[in-house]
């Protein structure tokens, strides 16, 4: 199935307002999804036949940066039936207060999400609704502040230990 | 919203065992965790009742060097992720940024013929270590000894060719560091002459080795549905009986103009995709390794021969900087695929955000899934079987 075809398929099956754009200027195609319907479109895409996108190869989670305030997640999924790939965006304005950017998990359709999601949330702040299981991965549970945000600053101490 | 309630679930489950139950560390210093992987098992006595995996130990910030270098100042830190297979990690990197700058086409067909005899022999002293280990896990420390003895003639060539014995360097954007020494392709071949009968002993001693077969066989079974929802690959996917490689999905490379096959678990010793059928996938890949070094070397040594002109930084670009977008790349690492998400923002030769999809972090994250009411001992052999690297899990 190629690219206007899934975009056919998810405008019938959820509405023209599921898609909200397309990014077709690089190598690899891809489609703004709205975020509050991805966990839907992920779940259409893995068992419609006609695409069987049944493995989800990376997740990403994106600072967009402190001029535009808008953190996203990128979802490379891939089919192994048809050899295909194809890329999902969602993003969302935030104003990095205490408020976290939220999006709804996919780790209801593909397990391997799990992870990933637990990866996005430690390093860049972005949580996830309905996740079975998020806290950090990677770094300490009392770590403060997430990395890899662009308005992260390194912080002085580490439970009162001088690190800089 | 309560951001936390992650964390406190875990609190709650920890304190709340059962008093039959106990909660047991294996890690981050057990060895056969191989590396700083940390396991929380709820054990019913010698039942593993659930595991829960904590790592992070080995975190270098890999995604945040990134952001702060250059494309070709990074490739030193992929080679740091999977550092048994440094040639591997580089090697997808490289076609990445190489595929956003449009140069890809470029490469001279010698440069890619060196890139994959160089990936290969990676992946054979990868994969060595993976059986090597997995034979010591399991009790048998011969193996191992022979293993080490072979990938140090591939570790030695690799010095010769690179200059260094782990973390190479050595195929850069647009080329690679340098030629290969002169002489490099008869060692190669005699190293493959060397190589192929201590195959046959490694099989003898314990592929069909009755305790080792006791020990894997119907022993951590991941069925293929649940490899491919937990995004496994690799070793791991096609031991569950799947033929799917990405050398030969995406044809990358010069991967396209070799013959190989790809071997895929088939149950011989009990059910498809367990241990044994993961352990015997990787034995089977590093013939097919083989066979792919033998005919690079053939080619390298015929048609593409070295020429006193030929410099494989030619095509070096001067100026590492893609136009504005965002590209995906994957290729197949000895664990799987190996993923990178370049975001370029067309004006700086720094990338705006590099994310890396490790092969290992996805296969060990389905350990979860496959050892709930394992014996502890088998735990061991399951852990073995999934071949990750903490480095690369980490990053």
């Amino acid at each position: 199935m190629i690219f206007e075809d899934i975009q056919n398929l998810l405008t019938t099956r959820f509405g023209a307002d599921t898609i909200l754009g397309q990014e077709t200027n690089g190598l690899q195609n891809a489609l703004l999804i709205a975020p509050e319907k991805i966990a839907q479109v992920c779940l259409e895409l893995r068992d419609n036949p006609g695409t069987y996108f049944d493995f989800l190869s990376c997740l990403s989670g994106v600072d967009y940066g402190i001029a535009e305030n808008r953190f996203g997640v990128v979802y490379h999924l891939a089919s192994i039936p048809y050899h295909t790939q194809l890329t999902l965006k969602i993003s969302k304005i935030n104003d990095r207060t205490e408020e976290l950017p939220s999006f709804p998990s996919v780790s209801s359709v593909y397990k391997t999400a799990e992870w990933h999601e637990r990866e996005a949330y430690d390093l860049l702040g972005i949580f996830f609704e309905n996740h079975p299981d998020l806290r950090r991965i990677l770094l300490p549970d009392d770590w403060d502040g997430f990395p890899l945000r662009r308005d992260y600053v390194e912080a002085e101490e580490y439970k009162g230990i001088k690190i800089k | 919203m309560n951001y936390t309630e992650g964390l406190e679930n875990y609190h709650k489950k920890i304190a709340g065992v059962q008093a039959d139950e106990m909660v047991l560390n294996m890690g981050p210093q057990h060895p056969s965790t191989h590396g700083v992987l940390r396991l929380e098992l709820i054990t019913d006595g010698e039942i593993v009742r659930e595991v829960i995996p904590h790592m992070g130990y080995l975190h270098r910030c890999f995604e945040k060097h990134a952001e702060l270098l250059t494309y070709q100042q990074t490739i030193p830190f992929t080679d740091r992720m999977d550092y048994l297979a440094s040639m591997n990690n580089s090697h997808a990197f490289v076609m990445g940024v190489e595929r956003m700058m449009g140069i890809a086409d470029d490469i001279p067909k010698r440069v890619e013929y060196i890139r994959v005899l160089v990936c290969e022999m990676n992946r054979i002293a990868s994969h060595l270590i993976a059986i090597g280990t997995y034979g010591i896990d399991i009790g048998a420390f011969t193996p191992f000894l022979w293993c080490f003895r072979d990938r140090e003639h591939i570790m030695g060539m690799l010095e010769w060719a690179s200059g260094s014995r782990l973390l190479y360097n050595y195929i850069w954007v647009g080329g690679l560091f340098y030629d290969l020494p002169v002489g490099f392709e008869e060692r190669c071949l005699e190293f493959i002459e060397y190589f192929k009968p201590k195959m046959v002993e490694l099989n003898q001693l314990l592929t069909d080795n009755q305790v080792f077969i006791n020990r894997t066989a119907n022993v951590g079974i991941l069925p293929l549905d649940v490899a491919i929802n937990y995004g496994c690959s690799g070793p791991m996917l096609r031991g569950s009986g799947l033929k799917y490689d990405l050398r030969r999905i995406d044809n990358y490379s010069a991967y396209p103009e070799l013959n190989f096959d790809i071997p895929i678990g088939t149950g011989m010793m009990g059910a498809v995709g367990d241990c044994w059928d993961r352990y015997k996938v990787r034995v089977d890949e590093i013939e097919e390794s083989l066979k792919i070094m033998e005919q690079c070397i053939h080619r390298l040594q015929k048609e593409l021969k070295r020429t006193p002109e030929f410099d494989p930084r030619a095509k070096l670009p001067r100026k590492t900087i893609p136009k504005l977008q965002d590209f995906y790349i994957r290729a197949e690492n000895p664990r799987g695929e190996l993923g990178f998400y370049f975001i370029a923002d067309g004006k700086s030769e720094i990338p705006f955000r590099v994310k890396a999809r490790a092969p290992s972090f996805c296969n060990l994250s389905v350990l979860t899934e496959i050892s709930k009411g394992v014996l502890i001992a088998d735990l061991v052999a399951i852990v073995g079987s999934i071949d990750f690297m903490l480095g690369e899990v980490d990053r």
